[in-house]
């Protein structure tokens, strides 16, 4: 493995952590709208809150993806052909979720609207769901074959882990939209979205003890990395603990980073139990390892440069953003 | 019938053509939009600014339609085309993943901004982030057609290891296809952006609403169409005669040359073909056109023009092993290419030709297109002409790649996942369907409703109720009335 092959591996891991961080509370604000959001002003604010940031958000994943398929081909080929189904439900929650705030907007009456709420509400429920069951399956091992083609069944999709992964990530997701919109908001909603953060976080700790309990089981991340993996099974529990507490104290700012961050230590969990490997085979001489997957020496280099060139102005201009619309979500 | 080829072959089709509906759309709107907000910035006048925010909600639209669909295209190489992901991905991700770091971010970060910044960002400030919206769309236009043309004309690569790698990444950007394709394409976006806003306002003219908001929007966008459409026209000239000489099987299908011509050439206005025989069954010829339009002379010293039957030999010669599993023929389809050419060039005339006449006809001191409706119905239908020259134009790039995906070096037979079945794509492609369907008709229904409604109340985003939209009232009690004047008073003292 060379080091421009492990430096794009942490990068795919990057922009998916970055995806989650920024999409996810996206998408904990869409689930509150058709939770907690008591009236149609509540509605409103609660989507305005996200209304000029959800887009770019979501571009994470775009560009993730390109990533991937960039630096590692032979990951990014099996992986989508092999969890075609998820991924494919995943798209059509997505478009239904992208057009929705346009459509919203443009429905003139309130049936109308409610209905691209609505739907709005479910895509959201849908999508870090999927997610996490996709991600969840992919650390088990998959049956596949020696040219990297996934035969998945049913049950490579939908199993123990996977499911408790997928409510494990709605779960985060919807808790980190909380956070936001207490963050974002005035009024009733910020004090609300505090109430149910509170109620909703012993249901992830539950969560979070059969998730460590089934990835032991499941997965070799124990065998394989037991220092690292503990370390961030650790690190996932005590943000949670801060996020919780900071919600408790009403510091919304820490109870936003720390949830945000609870993600990336997701992101980084699964990322090093699967290193050396990229994809995981039911039989181990199948396994895709990083060092075969990627992409050539040159395309890594021109990659970087590239890379390296840009994100420091989309950061600045994202950073701007948020700094334009700093202000608080009115009623 | 349904092999796997056949229905990701028919999903990648159905999905870029829908996805390329709301791609020239939602770039030539906002280049439509962010010209008409210059003008207001310009003049300050606030007709200019109703104009914006009615063209703005409209582009919002279609942007959102667009930004969905262009989420699919980008997952489908590694859903549907997983070995040709393998085999190219060395060089086909790159720019991929450039074009959304470079591209997507700046797009969707900038219309966000604009969208919601009308009252947070100075006048020039917030007219300057919907250009560079439009920076975005045309940088991330130029990133995903040097993907396509590497595929047209692979260049600056080596196979290795079973796969095709890069070794030059500056070739990718300098390929000829990819210069000649983003000139083609790029005016293509602005003649619709052009075409589109025309059409709209011609028919608020005929429907009589705002009569006077929208005549000047109607000259605004033959304008651009006009200037547009030549652009258009010479850049696929020039992009046909690259054709001949990197892809001739595909230049002679669409011209319908069967066999080698003679000097000088003469031209097919009317063909039908055989498919199986390689021989034109019926066919209406112009002498010495074919030569002019080729070489742009009628000389009898310009090589000759290879037929379809010559060049199916060569290729079989030329790529035996590709021969032997396409059972010799690699002939794409003649008719499809022939026919879809003619109707792309033929609506490109028309283009030139209808927008250089509506503009004589709106001039200064008779401007009688305004007041005769047979020709304002034309002139509004047409907006959809741009929709099929475009849908065609992408028919002879793609149809005309057969048998290959990247040009002489991997066929679309190889391409294909072998593990997704086909009961996953017959799934895919009916729920994809029934969805295209579905937002298409959303979009154009609320379009509709934007027009009705005219410019009164159009708004880019969400914004608190308006005391001056009568909508606002139609449904409230006198605790929400008092909310709101209340709400009012705090916006005027958070000012």
């Amino acid at each position: 493995m060379t080091g421009l092959q492990l430096f794009w591996f942490i990068i795919v891991g990057v922009l998916f952590s970055g995806f989650f961080f920024l999409e996810g509370f996206d998408y904990g604000v869409g689930m509150s709208a058709i939770t907690i959001a008591k009236d149609k002003r509540e509605i409103e604010q609660t989507i305005g809150s996200i209304g000029p940031v959800w887009d770019l958000n979501e571009v994470w994943l775009l560009t993730a993806g390109g990533a991937m398929f960039a630096s590692f081909p032979y990951w990014y080929a099996s992986l989508f052909s092999g969890f075609y189904l998820v991924l494919f439900l995943i798209l059509v929650g997505l478009i239904f979720r992208g057009v929705t705030f346009e459509f919203r907007h443009h429905a003139h009456s309130e049936k109308g609207k409610m209905f691209w709420t609505k739907t709005l509400g479910v895509a959201s429920f849908a999508i870090p769901f999927l997610f996490g069951l996709m991600f969840t399956s992919m650390i088990q091992g998959v049956p596949m074959d020696a040219h990297g083609n996934v035969s998945a069944t049913f049950t490579t999709y939908v199993n123990p882990l996977s499911v408790v992964g997928g409510v494990a990530v709605l779960l985060l997701a919807w808790l980190h939209g909380l956070n936001y919109l207490a963050l974002k908001t005035e009024g009733d909603l910020r004090a609300r979205s505090a109430k149910v953060a509170n109620i909703l976080y012993f249901v992830l700790y539950a969560g979070e003890v059969v998730f460590a309990v089934l990835l032991a089981i499941f997965t070799d991340f124990f065998e394989k990395h037991f220092v690292g993996t503990l370390v961030l099974l650790v690190a996932i529990v005590v943000l949670t603990v801060v996020a919780h507490l900071a919600v408790r104290a009403k510091k919304e700012m820490t109870a936003f980073i720390a949830s945000g961050l609870t993600f990336v230590a997701l992101v980084a969990l699964i990322f090093q139990g699967i290193f050396p490997r990229v994809m995981i085979a039911t039989n181990p001489a199948h396994s895709i390892l990083i060092k075969n997957a990627s992409s050539t020496g040159y395309t890594l280099t021109a990659m970087t440069i590239v890379t390296l060139c840009i994100l420091p102005f989309v950061l600045v201009y994202i950073g701007w953003t948020y700094y334009v619309f700093r202000k608080r979500i009115k009623k | 019938m349904f092999t796997i080829e056949n229905l990701a072959r028919f999903q990648f089709a159905m999905t870029t053509i829908f996805h390329f509906f709301f791609v020239p759309l939602s770039v030539g709107t906002v280049f439509m939009t962010a010209l008409m907000e210059t003008i207001y910035v310009k003049t300050g006048d606030e007709k200019w600014k109703k104009r914006t925010k009615f063209f703005g909600s409209i582009m919002l639209l279609s942007f959102a339609v667009g930004v969905v669909t262009g989420i699919i295209q980008e997952f489908q190489f590694g859903m549907n085309w997983s070995e040709y992901s393998r085999y190219v991905g060395d060089i086909f991700g790159a720019p991929l993943a450039v074009e959304a770091l470079l591209a997507f971010f700046m797009e969707s970060t900038f219309l966000g901004v604009w969208m919601f910044g009308w009252d947070k960002l100075g006048k020039k400030l917030h007219n300057a982030t919907l250009w560079i919206v439009f920076v975005g769309t045309f940088l991330s236009s130029l990133w995903i057609l040097a993907a396509n043309s590497w595929m047209q004309n692979p260049v600056g690569y080596a196979v290795r290891g079973g796969r095709a790698t890069l070794i030059s990444f500056s070739a990718l950007l300098t390929n000829p296809q990819t210069i000649l394709e983003f000139a083609h394409v790029t005016t293509g976006f602005l003649l619709t952006g052009g075409f589109i806003t025309a059409g709209i306002a011609c028919f608020q003219i005929l429907k009589n609403r705002e009569v006077d908001m929208f005549k000047p929007v109607l000259r605004l966008g033959l304008l651009v169409a006009l200037i547009a459409s030549v652009g258009n026209f010479v850049a696929g000239d020039q992009q046909m005669i690259e054709v001949k000489n990197s892809q001739p099987m595909k230049f002679a299908a669409a011209e319908g040359v069967m066999t080698t011509t003679e000097n000088p050439a003469e031209w097919a206005m009317v063909g039908f073909y055989n498919q199986a025989d390689k021989e034109e069954i019926f066919g209406i010829h112009v002498p010495y056109m074919l030569s002019i339009l080729t070489y742009h002379s009628p000389s009898s010293k310009n090589p000759p023009i290879q037929g379809v039957q010559e060049l199916n030999k060569k290729l079989a010669e030329k790529y035996p092993e590709a021969a032997k599993e396409l059972h010799g023929n690699f002939v794409p389809p003649i008719n499809a290419l022939f026919w879809t050419f003619r109707i792309m060039a033929g609506i490109s005339m028309l283009m030139i030709l209808l927008s250089a006449l509506g503009l004589f006809w709106t001039r200064k001191k008779k401007p009688w297109l305004y007041e005769n409706r047979p020709w304002l119905h034309i002139y509004g239908w047409f907006l959809y002409a741009p929709f099929i020259a475009i849908t065609s134009g992408w028919l002879v790039t793609e149809l005309g790649r057969y048998p290959w995906t990247v040009y002489g070096l991997f066929t679309i037979r190889d391409s294909v996942s072998p593990n997704v079945s086909v009961g996953s794509l017959i799934f895919s492609n009916s729920v994809y369907f029934l969805l295209f369907c579905f937002l298409g008709s959303v979009m154009i229904y609320f379009t509709v409703q934007r027009m009705r409604k005219g410019t009164e109340g159009a708004e880019t985003a969400y914004v608190e109720l308006d005391p001056f939209n009568k909508e606002s009232f139609s449904v409230h009690d006198t605790q929400d009335e008092e909310e709101t004047s209340k709400e009012n008073e705090d916006k005027e003292a958070n000012k």
